[in-house]
């Protein structure tokens, strides 16, 4: 399993949804989230995660040019067990288009063991701050929106982490 | 000297931002909207400069009327980068004004704006509703310190087009003539009531 690593900043602004996205140690959401003690917490969508979103972004081999990478896992809530075959739609604002405009939308699905990960081009900072969009919007699972932050403008990855649960 | 200093404290950050790669994967109107909040936040560094007196050349009743003018401008630039980023991307200015916004800096911003947009109807109106100096002042310094305040926090935590050094640097530089102005007035008023209290 992979760590997003916390720094002041995700810490300030989504540490509610960073931990809640299930990116720690089941054993650390459960003692944050006593209400769901028996199992790995579903991730909550991330304020303004949704914005400038596209529903239906096709599945691309790359978003446009590449050069940058998305990656992330998508579980289950409660056992954690990996989901293959989800549909995770991300764009953002890149050096090749703002963050509404169709050619910055793309969309994966996880593999095997639940993982999924996308080129794309490198992303910039748009209302303040570098960040990315993600979806999981596919109708089986509730919908999640993220909306991670890159730690600098000059990273060339960004990871989220999806935690689903049964809509 | 003084004007020299200011011009330098606004016009390098203004001029290292034109510079930004960033603005290559910007349109124009997002651009427009950065740089009117540049130009804001060196308008809030020269209304404290006017109100003071400390910018030579310029008489009490001339410093008066550029700070209207100022204040006038001012409302301009904030009305220009709201509208531009609201053009630019719509979903993330609505979650800035209504307070839901993911990014920290959003509500020190929109604080700010709704006191500059207050200051500048009270002032519209002070003749009209008989405002006497000190309830001025009382109404307005409270609502100058949100504006400082507010405009600094929000530009310091923005990453955006600005270069870093000369930003905090015009950031101190409009804190401190916003400190040091209101220090002046208040001092002028404790020796202003110790000289009645003599009499």
């Amino acid at each position: 399993m992979s760590l997003v690593v916390l720094n002041r900043r995700n810490l300030l602004i989504s540490g509610g949804a960073v931990l809640a996205s299930g990116v720690l140690a089941a054993g650390t959401s459960s003692l944050l989230l006593p209400a769901r003690a028996e199992g790995l917490a579903p991730t909550e969508s991330m304020t303004g995660g949704a914005n400038n979103y596209r529903k239906g972004a096709p599945i691309v081999e790359r978003i446009g040019k590449g050069g940058f990478w998305m990656s992330g896992t998508v579980r289950r809530a409660g056992d954690g067990a990996p989901l293959a075959g989800q549909r995770i739609q991300i764009w953002a604002h890149t050096v090749e288009g703002q963050e509404h405009e169709p050619q910055s939308h793309g969309a994966t699905l996880t593999d095997k063991d639940g993982a999924f990960r996308l080129e794309m081009p490198q992303i910039i900072p748009i209302f303040g701050q570098p960040h990315g969009h993600l979806a999981y919007d596919s109708g089986e699972f509730k919908t999640v929106f993220l909306r991670p932050i890159m730690r600098s403008a000059k990273d060339a990855s960004l990871e989220a982490h999806f935690v689903l649960q049964p809509a | 000297m003084i004007w020299a200093a200011l011009a330098l404290v606004i016009g390098v950050p203004v001029a290292l931002a034109a510079t930004s790669e960033q603005l290559a994967w910007r349109g124009p109107v997002y651009i427009l909207a950065g740089f009117a909040g540049i130009i804001a936040l060196g308008l809030v560094l020269v209304q404290p400069l006017l109100i003071g007196g400390v910018l030579p050349g310029l008489s009490a009743y001339r410093s008066r009327r550029v700070h209207h003018w100022i204040g006038g401008a001012l409302i301009l630039a904030v009305v220009i980068h709201v509208a531009g980023l609201w053009f630019t991307s719509p979903p993330d200015m609505i979650d800035a004004l209504t307070f839901s916004s993911p990014t920290p800096f959003s509500p020190f911003g929109v604080i700010a704006m709704w006191a500059i947009f207050a200051v500048a109807l009270l002032a519209s109106m002070r003749r009209r509703l008989g405002l006497r100096l000190r309830t001025w002042r009382a109404v307005h310094i409270p609502l100058a310190i949100v504006i400082v305040i507010g405009a600094v926090v929000h530009c310091l935590l923005i990453e955006g087009t600005m270069e870093t050094v000369s930003k905090a640097v015009l950031c101190a530089a409009v804190l401190a003539a916003a400190v040091k102005v209101m220090v002046d007035l208040w001092r002028k008023r404790m020796v202003r009531s110790e000289n009645l209290a003599r009499q």
